[in-house]
């Protein structure tokens, strides 16, 4: 029997963005185990919506991540507004569809970006960048912020867009539309992507399944499960079809993002053509949450759930978050089982891990 | 299956001019909605405090007593509360950011 060793990955190492520790037990190269740690960057959020206003607690909850910040501002004011017994404009409801499809683009373009960088092809990581760039252009000039978009609110979005810059935003996402084409062409054809992707960190579509994976992760392993299919927000008034690879391994999460961004793409332009006029938030003075209630979102990297408990006062009695990357951990552990250490950040990558986010 | 699928974009990244700009020497103008700072006009102020109530970080103070307003740069998180609340339109958003800080800045108006 062979001796095996343990190799420490993370917490500071040149793929991760963000701090998440694995202990790598190896035989060789090959990794027979993988035990991840986690809470480097613990920030006690959800204890922080049991001392804030529930109103402004959406500007807390959008601090949450820095990447999928609108969505879990939308999530959050989504419970608020179940549990208040709202119903949010349908011209709100759009341009927080508008909105969460910009951030799921430039997530996607950020992580298409950072596993380039991890398979070593800098060229294209930085024309990744440079094409995201042209979209959070977009976010600021629709929103005022590049990273916080700070729009919603509980009973609607706090700020309206007029026709003229919608216009213009459709005329840049078809610019951009161009210019992510070129980029997608390569990433699908190129032998150095293909060469450190096709084949590796496979995950069966049973196994995917049985481990609870969420997300791109999931649909690269044939599930057609993509939350925006329950219809909230706009998402049940436009015209999509989950995207599903069958592959499982880490080039069939490179090209469900891809295609996710194709199709993100085409919902803003429906979003756009289809903008109804009208309100853009719904009054609630006086009104207090109660019950309790769960809500459940796509995130750029799969499903984040929402339990919220409030008992009639102006505070949450008790938030919590179940974050994307929590789920896709476990899956991480089985896909890392019997890989090649020089593997093992390209599959981290491809999970799109977001730890800040995941430890709340 | 390509090796050189990158190349002609690359060439033509390599022949264009650059996408980034000579920061400092070249400045972005902001777009009309971009949230850069929070600017304040103390000869309207009531000093009714909502403004500081309605602050999520705690960045405003107001002096209702001696009639002062202060605002904490480094804890401003550009929110907008504070804009939306004001009866008498005191406070304003401005597009240009503020300038990068190496300590607290408090401005104090009186």
């Amino acid at each position: 029997m062979s001796k095996t060793t343990i190799v420490p990955f993370g917490p500071q190492h040149p793929v991760l963005p963000e701090p998440i520790h694995l202990d790598l037990e190896l035989d060789d190269e090959r990794v027979v185990q993988a035990l991840p740690s986690i809470g480097y960057v613990h920030r006690g959020l959800e204890l922080l919506a049991e001392r804030h206003n529930f109103i402004e607690m959406a500007q807390v909850a959008e601090r949450i991540c820095g990447i999928c910040s609108f969505i879990h501002s939308q999530g959050y004011c989504q419970g608020i507004e179940q549990l208040l017994g709202l119903k949010v404009p349908p011209r709100a409801a759009y341009l927080r569809t508008m909105w969460a499809e910009m951030s799921r683009i430039q997530s996607h373009l950020l992580w298409l970006g950072l596993s380039a960088d991890a398979f070593g092809f800098e060229s294209l990581f930085q024309h990744s960048w440079r094409i995201r760039e042209m979209l959070v252009d977009m976010i600021e000039e629709t929103t005022g912020g590049r990273v916080i978009f700070g729009t919603c609110k509980v009973g609607g979005i706090r700020k309206d867009v007029d026709a003229e810059t919608l216009q213009r935003i459709g005329g840049k996402i078809r610019e951009m539309e161009s210019a992510f084409n070129e980029i997608s062409h390569i990433f699908s054809i190129d032998r150095t992507v293909k060469q450190r992707t096709v084949g590796i960190g496979v995950l069966t579509a049973e196994d995917a399944h049985a481990l609870g994976a969420v997300g791109p992760v999931l649909r690269a392993s044939g599930h057609a499960r993509d939350l925006r299919q329950l219809g909230y927000a706009a998402y049940g008034e436009l015209d999509w079809e989950p995207i599903v690879e069958t592959a499982g391994d880490c080039y069939a999460r490179c090209i469900v993002r891809l295609r996710e961004i194709s199709q993100s793409i085409d919902l803003i332009k429906q979003c756009i053509d289809r903008m109804p006029s009208g309100e853009i938030e719904v009054t609630f003075k006086g009104k207090r949450p109660q019950g309790e209630t769960m809500i459940r979102l796509e995130q750029p990297r799969g499903e984040v759930c929402y339990y919220m408990c409030a008992n009639g006062g102006k505070n949450l009695e008790r938030f919590r978050v179940r974050t994307p990357t929590f789920a896709n951990i476990a899956p991480l552990v089985h896909m890392l089982k019997g890989c090649e250490l020089a593997d093992v950040p390209v599959i981290l990558l491809t999970i799109d891990p977001c730890v800040s986010c995941n430890e709340r | 299956m390509s090796w050189f699928s990158i190349s002609a974009l690359v060439t033509r990244s390599a022949l264009n001019r650059p996408a980034t700009r000579l920061y400092p020497i070249e400045k972005r103008t902001p777009y009309p909605k971009t949230r850069g700072h929070i600017a304040f006009k103390i000869t309207d102020c009531t000093f009714c405090t909502l403004c500081a109530v309605k602050c999520p970080t705690g960045a405003i103070v107001v002096g209702k007593t001696d009639n002062t307003w202060a605002i904490d740069h480094g804890r401003c998180i550009l929110c907008g509360n504070c804009v939306e609340s004001c009866r008498e339109s005191c406070i304003s958003l401005r597009q240009q950011s503020w300038h990068s800080m190496q300590e607290q800045e408090v401005i104090r108006y009186r």
